[in-house]
């Protein structure tokens, strides 16, 4: 028996129930405050009625009553039925009944002058019967000039009847809706109950350890559906974040070991020998494999923290145009020397503001052409080949556009691309496709700038480069939402006039060297969802 | 020169102190943030090194106090945080460098040498000569033994920046950060390419190198063998 009134008190407690029970009273008060109005009113009409009838009445008896008291006489034991609804006494001034059906004056009519409600017994033809229940009834006198009184009445013992049925209905109407209500309040709550004890299991069991557990969704598209929706995504996102700390601790594991592993077995190897020369060589490979080392460690960090982070606390308004034309003018010398080429137009005419973080973009940017470099150069299979293709191989193109309001960043190289399946994969966090360390560098480039994308709620694509080489080229375009073109400021330097670039973007120029058809490493697309610039 | 190395990590600390000594320096230890507060207020430090994170008082905490007391040592902030915001916070919390762990003896060494030299009011230097190259900086014009050398506006900075610290090791972080503001890695030997570069132009033709390489630390430009 215990469990009932926890049940109960449970219910009490619930606020849908609460709220189901509190527009419940709401509305049966309400009613009630109708109802009273009407029966008040209707009561008012009848009465109205009734006193309009008798006022009549006596109005005419009154008449009768001028030609003499005999006429009046007559008058009254005409109208007099025994059992009608009309009730009659005539009185002389000393207040012997002359005539009428009813047996005395009623004294609440006496005192009124305009008429009163008072209680009688019929008077009945029959004398066996029994004797019959009082009623009610109103009345109004008429003093003759005689002295004689005549009080006129209407008998509205049916009218009290009824108007009693009518109170006794609306009284059990009003209990029956009130029970009604708390009921319906009741199954509405634990409806809602039901449903937000399914969300709350949910949550515990995933707390209990059961990440792969969801809210039931039941499709109805209500608040709760949507609470239920969005729980989900929730959690979709932190299992995501969760399997990328444990990619994160894989890949720190696997990138930080090895080399310290290498570091230790150098070291090992060289107090092996008592060798000064052999130990200061491996000393001095040993920092060097050190700074390796927190170089590596500084990028898995870096991405983490991005990852981690929103851009709002760090942005300022950044010149895309000066941002990258700046990195190509510090990676130019280095491609030179590589046999490289960077060729990058600035917009003429305009500059890009973009809120973002500067020095992440400069570092993507730097990211990707250093990247370019390196691959550009590589000697291809076939080496022999025709002067013009060597020469062209060497080009990196970087450029810079407007394309739906998206800044466009395109870093293209001729190099030996990264194949279609490998795509996303490169783009992932903390991968590293090139594990083997061929070049140097942490390998983790295309995955900070991925990040940063990320951050900016942009996207990165990679795609081929299309060229007559015979290698297809990475072409690696990082994409920026957000982005604010004004006309004039780099060249004339006058009063710039800003506009948003999706309608005016007129000579945002697309890169004509990536086909869109082949856009198919799309990474970051999600983090546009989970920005709040989005 | 003296400095005041405020570490709470007892091995970090006797490593800076014994190399520090070993460069030529003298140096006093404090082991957490009071203790640093209390030396570094008698000024008698050419610089300070101050741990970001430090037991009682923390590093930010001990130099905006002493920057309120009037105390203008350069100070090189060493932090284990490494994001831009920590460093921006660092440097305005009145710090004149930043250096993020883990570092290199070498960078630390050439860093408060150049915050030691910064500190010595210099007149608004109008020309910088080194050996017979000079550096013009009103009218941006170099030459050397009264040739005129020509540069690309870059070179010109990162010139004029070696110059100004002449005779003191500049690494390549240094010229990064102050000659093309950037706070990132770059990865690939950039910085070598770009001092190269400008070692073909002011030292190529001429008989004495003045650019020099330091191995392990960076660069220095100086009349005479480093």
């Amino acid at each position: 028996m215990t469990e009932l009134p926890r049940r109960v008190s449970g219910l009490l407690a619930s606020s849908a129930f609460r709220l189901a029970a509190i527009s419940a009273a709401a509305f049966v008060l309400l009613a009630s405050g109708l109802v009273a109005v009407v029966f008040w009113q209707a009561n008012a009409v009848l009465t109205d009625q009734v006193v309009a009838t008798l006022s009549a009445e006596a109005d005419a008896l009154r008449t009768e009553g001028r030609s003499g008291r005999a006429g009046l006489l007559d008058a009254v034991a005409a109208r007099s039925r025994p059992e009608g609804p009309g009730l009659y006494v005539l009185v002389d001034s000393t207040g012997r009944k002359l005539a009428g059906n009813l047996s005395r004056v009623p004294p609440e009519v006496l005192s009124e002058t305009t008429g009163g409600v008072f209680r009688y017994r019929p008077v009945t033809v029959n004398s066996s019967a029994p004797v019959p229940a009082e009623r009610l009834a109103v009345a109004m006198q008429i003093v003759m000039p005689d002295g004689d009184r005549l009080v006129v009445g209407r008998d509205i013992e049916d009218q009290r009847r009824y108007a009693d049925g009518v109170k006794r209905l609306v009284i059990a109407g009003f209990v029956a809706l009130s029970l009604i209500g708390i009921c319906v309040a009741a199954m509405i709550s634990r409806l809602v109950l039901k449903r937000i004890e399914a969300i709350n299991s949910a949550a515990r069991q995933v707390m209990a350890g059961d990440f792969a557990r969801r809210v039931p969704v039941d499709g109805s598209g209500d608040e709760l559906d949507g609470l239920a929706v969005n729980l989900n995504a929730m959690l979709e996102r932190i299992v995501e974040l969760m399997a990328g700390m444990r990619e994160v601790s894989d890949n720190i594991a696997h990138d930080l070991k090895t080399p310290l592993n290498r570091l230790r077995n150098r070291v090992e190897g060289a107090l092996r020998h008592d060798d000064a020369v052999a130990h200061k060589e491996a000393l001095e490979r040993t920092i060097e494999e050190a700074d390796e080392l927190i170089r590596t460690f500084n990028a898995l960090l870096l991405i983490a923290r991005l990852e981690a982070s929103t851009i709002e606390d760090s942005a300022t308004d950044v010149d895309l145009g000066k941002l990258v034309a700046g990195v190509v003018e510090f990676y130019a010398p280095v491609a030179e020397e590589a046999g490289a080429r960077l060729d990058f137009a600035p917009m003429s005419g305009a500059a890009l503001l973009l809120r973002a973080n500067g020095q992440l973009l400069q570092q993507a940017v730097a990211n990707l052409v250093d990247n370019a470099i390196k691959y550009a150069t590589i000697a291809r299979p076939s080496a022999a080949s025709s002067a013009t293709t060597a020469a062209s191989s060497g080009v990196i193109r970087v450029a810079l556009a407007v394309e739906h309001g998206e800044a466009l960043i395109t870093v293209a190289d001729r190099g030996p691309g990264i194949p279609a399946a490998d795509r996303e994969r490169a783009l992932r966090r903390f991968v590293r496709l090139d594990a083997s360390r061929t070049q140097p560098g942490t390998g983790l480039g295309l995955s900070l700038v991925a990040a940063v994308a990320r951050l900016h709620g942009g996207r990165v694509v990679l795609s081929d480069t299309i060229g007559e080489t015979e290698m297809p080229g990475l072409s690696v375009r990082l994409a920026l939402p957000g982005t604010l073109l004004v006309r004039g400021a780099a060249a004339s330097g006058g009063q710039p006039e800003a506009t948003a670039v999706g309608t005016a973007a007129l000579d945002a120029s697309p890169t004509s060297d990536v086909r869109s058809a082949d856009l198919i490493g799309v990474a970051g697309a999600r983090g546009v969802g989970h920005n709040a610039r989005a | 020169m003296r400095v005041l190395v405020i570490e709470d990590d007892k091995e970090t600390a006797q490593f800076l102190a014994k190399s520090l000594k070993e460069s030529g320096h003298a140096v006093d230890l404090a082991g957490d943030g009071e203790a640093g507060l209390d030396m570094g207020r008698g000024a008698l430090h050419d610089v300070l090194i101050i741990d970001r994170m430090l037991p009682r008082l923390d590093g930010l905490s001990v130099i905006k106090t002493l920057r309120s007391e009037g105390v203008r040592t350069p100070v090189l902030v060493l932090s284990a945080l490494g994001d831009v915001d920590d460093r921006v916070k660092g440097l305005r919390a009145g710090g004149d460098d930043y250096l993020t762990k883990p570092y290199a003896y070498s960078e630390l060494l050439a860093r408060i040498e150049a915050l030691a030299r910064r500190a010595v009011p210099e007149e608004q230097q109008t020309r910088y000569v080194v050996g017979d190259l000079v550096l013009d900086r009103l009218s941006h014009r170099v030459t050397r033994g009264g040739e005129a050398i020509v540069l690309q506006p870059r070179e010109y900075r990162l010139l004029e920046y070696l110059m100004k610290n002449a005779g003191q090791v500049v690494t390549r972080t240094m010229l990064l950060e102050h000659v093309w503001d950037y706070h990132f890695d770059p990865q690939t030997n950039v910085i070598d390419v770009h001092v190269s570069r400008l070692r073909s132009k002011i030292d190529k033709t001429f008989e004495k190198p003045l650019l020099h390489t330091v191995r392990g630390a960076g660069y220095m430009i100086r009349d005479g063998a480093v």
